[in-house]
């Protein structure tokens, strides 16, 4: 049911349209993180809010969200932000991959192949991929319009000074189109070889921090390394104890205090999809065990 | 003012303009490809695709310039009334609505700053033909190439030398409408 008392997707259309410029531009620029002027949501700053502005200007009656939490449809941050638009917008949702138009997600690319005609919406902590090793905006800004990304590549080399490999395991940085450098959020990387080539379109909110960056489908991003040292996307050396998939990535849960774990796929819609259709893992009920 | 000027906006502003900005995001994302819009009913010369996309990006902080034709009285009420942009000379403009000859030359329009390149110009560009004939278009959003009915090239090749700076081009016809972001290298046939 609609909750009358709000607009469409809860946004007044004057921040609607300010968002949706800054959405047309952001994909003009793929990578570049374009300013906005991010309104408070009713929730925290740090709870996707950059993400449900960006859902907000993009949702029409007729979509079906899906939004998920570190690959989760069933944590607290996926529901509420899930029951917020069907109270605010009436969308149909859903926690099928390939039925959702737009997709919410925090810190995760699903499993399954994205295709044309949906929309994903990474919730983005902090968008400047430099920020740490610069913390003036005053000179990111600067290094980006001089493409100056030399830092960067200095930090990944002392990784491999330090731990004889690059320890970067999340929000590992990308080039865009060959121009600009971006923090995929803190996806792990194992998801970064799914933000090319993408036939999806990918947007980025980032409420704190005021800014959206967008990939328009079928753009190229390449993960920086060095020739020496290519990029690798990494994932526990396991199967999943439920479904049994060799591919996906796992999230390690600690089942009892004597060292007892077992991993599990992050995506849980993949990982129920596998196990309606037959496949179990080490720990499945009635499963080979 | 004329009683013309109050009609002819979005009947349900919220989702018509949901609507017509998910037709405009696909349009800019994968550039080349069509989309049919409705919903608005501007007064002569422009088109249904041309008074959608003011309605749904344009208000009183966005800054518009009419060229030609649609620099006209009927035009200019509409604007006023339903979406209250105040009309710039094109060199201020953060939108410019007109026909291809008449926002002659392009390079008058802002194309953003070297920090900021976001800070540029969406020319909306009325035409008489939207085909998936003529110029080669190529780059993001594209899987290998495609093609668009381009008034010309050389402007649009032009401005691809400038990226990450440059305008932001929205070509409409009648219903119709296809992006042409600054990031898509184009090629005569």
């Amino acid at each position: 049911m609609t909750d009358q008392a709000y607009n469409f997707a809860y946004l007044d259309e004057q921040t609607k349209r300010m968002i949706r410029r800054a959405l047309l531009k952001a994909l003009a620029v793929p990578g570049y993180q374009v300013p906005f002027a991010s309104r408070e949501m009713p929730m925290p700053y740090g709870w996707g809010t950059g993400g449900v502005q960006v859902t907000a200007a993009c949702l029409t009656p007729e979509d079906v969200l899906k939004v998920i939490d570190q690959g989760a449809d069933d944590t607290t941050n996926a529901v509420s932000i899930r029951k917020f638009f069907q109270r605010t917008a009436g969308v149909a949702v859903t926690e099928a991959t390939g039925e959702a138009t737009i997709i919410q997600t925090r810190h995760r690319i699903p499993e399954q192949p994205l295709k044309a005609g949906q929309i994903l919406v990474y919730q983005v902590p902090i968008p400047e991929p430099l920020r740490f090793l610069e913390p003036r905006e005053t000179e990111t800004r600067k290094m980006h319009e001089l493409e100056e990304y030399g830092l960067m590549h200095v930090k990944l080399y002392e990784d491999i000074a330090r731990h004889g490999q690059i320890a970067t395991s999340y929000a590992y940085p990308v080039k865009v189109e060959g121009r600009y450098v971006m923090d995929p959020s803190p996806i792990p990387k194992f998801d970064n070889p799914k933000l090319s080539v993408n036939p999806a379109i990918q947007l980025f909110g980032a409420g704190r921090e005021q800014r959206i960056y967008a990939l328009p489908p079928f753009c190229n991003v390449v993960s920086l390394d060095f020739d020496d040292h290519p990029f690798r996307a990494t994932k526990a050396a396991h199967d999943c104890d439920l479904c049994g998939a060799k591919d996906s990535y796992l999230d390690e849960v600690i089942t009892d205090d004597a060292g007892g774990r077992m991993y599990v796929c992050s995506d849980t819609d993949f990982c129920a999809g596998r196990q309606a259709a037959g496949h179990a893992g080490r720990l499945a009920a009635g499963g080979k065990a | 003012m004329s009683a013309d000027a109050l009609t002819g906006g979005f009947p349900a502003p919220a989702r018509d303009s949901a609507r017509a900005f998910r037709a405009l995001l696909e349009a800019t994302a994968r550039p080349g490809t069509i989309h049919t819009v409705n919903g608005a009913a501007p007064p002569a010369p422009l088109s249904v695709a041309a008074g959608v996309v003011l309605l749904t990006l344009c208000d009183t902080t966005t800054p518009l310039h009419l060229a030609g034709a649609a620099d006209c009285a009927a035009v200019r009420d509409w604007v006023a009334f339903h979406i209250g942009a105040p009309l710039v000379a094109a060199e201020s403009a953060a939108f410019a609505l007109g026909r291809w000859g008449d926002l002659q030359p392009v390079t008058r329009f802002v194309v953003g700053q070297a920090d900021y390149p976001d800070r540029a110009a969406t020319l909306i560009v009325e035409t008489d033909g939207l085909v998936n004939y003529g110029p080669t278009l190529t780059g993001p959003g594209i899987v290998t190439a495609t093609w668009l009915s381009l008034p010309e090239t050389a402007a649009f090749r032009a401005n691809r030398a400038l990226y990450p700076l440059g305008f932001d081009t929205i070509l409409t016809c009648g219903d119709r409408l296809a992006g042409l972001p600054r990031s898509t290298r184009v090629e005569a046939p």
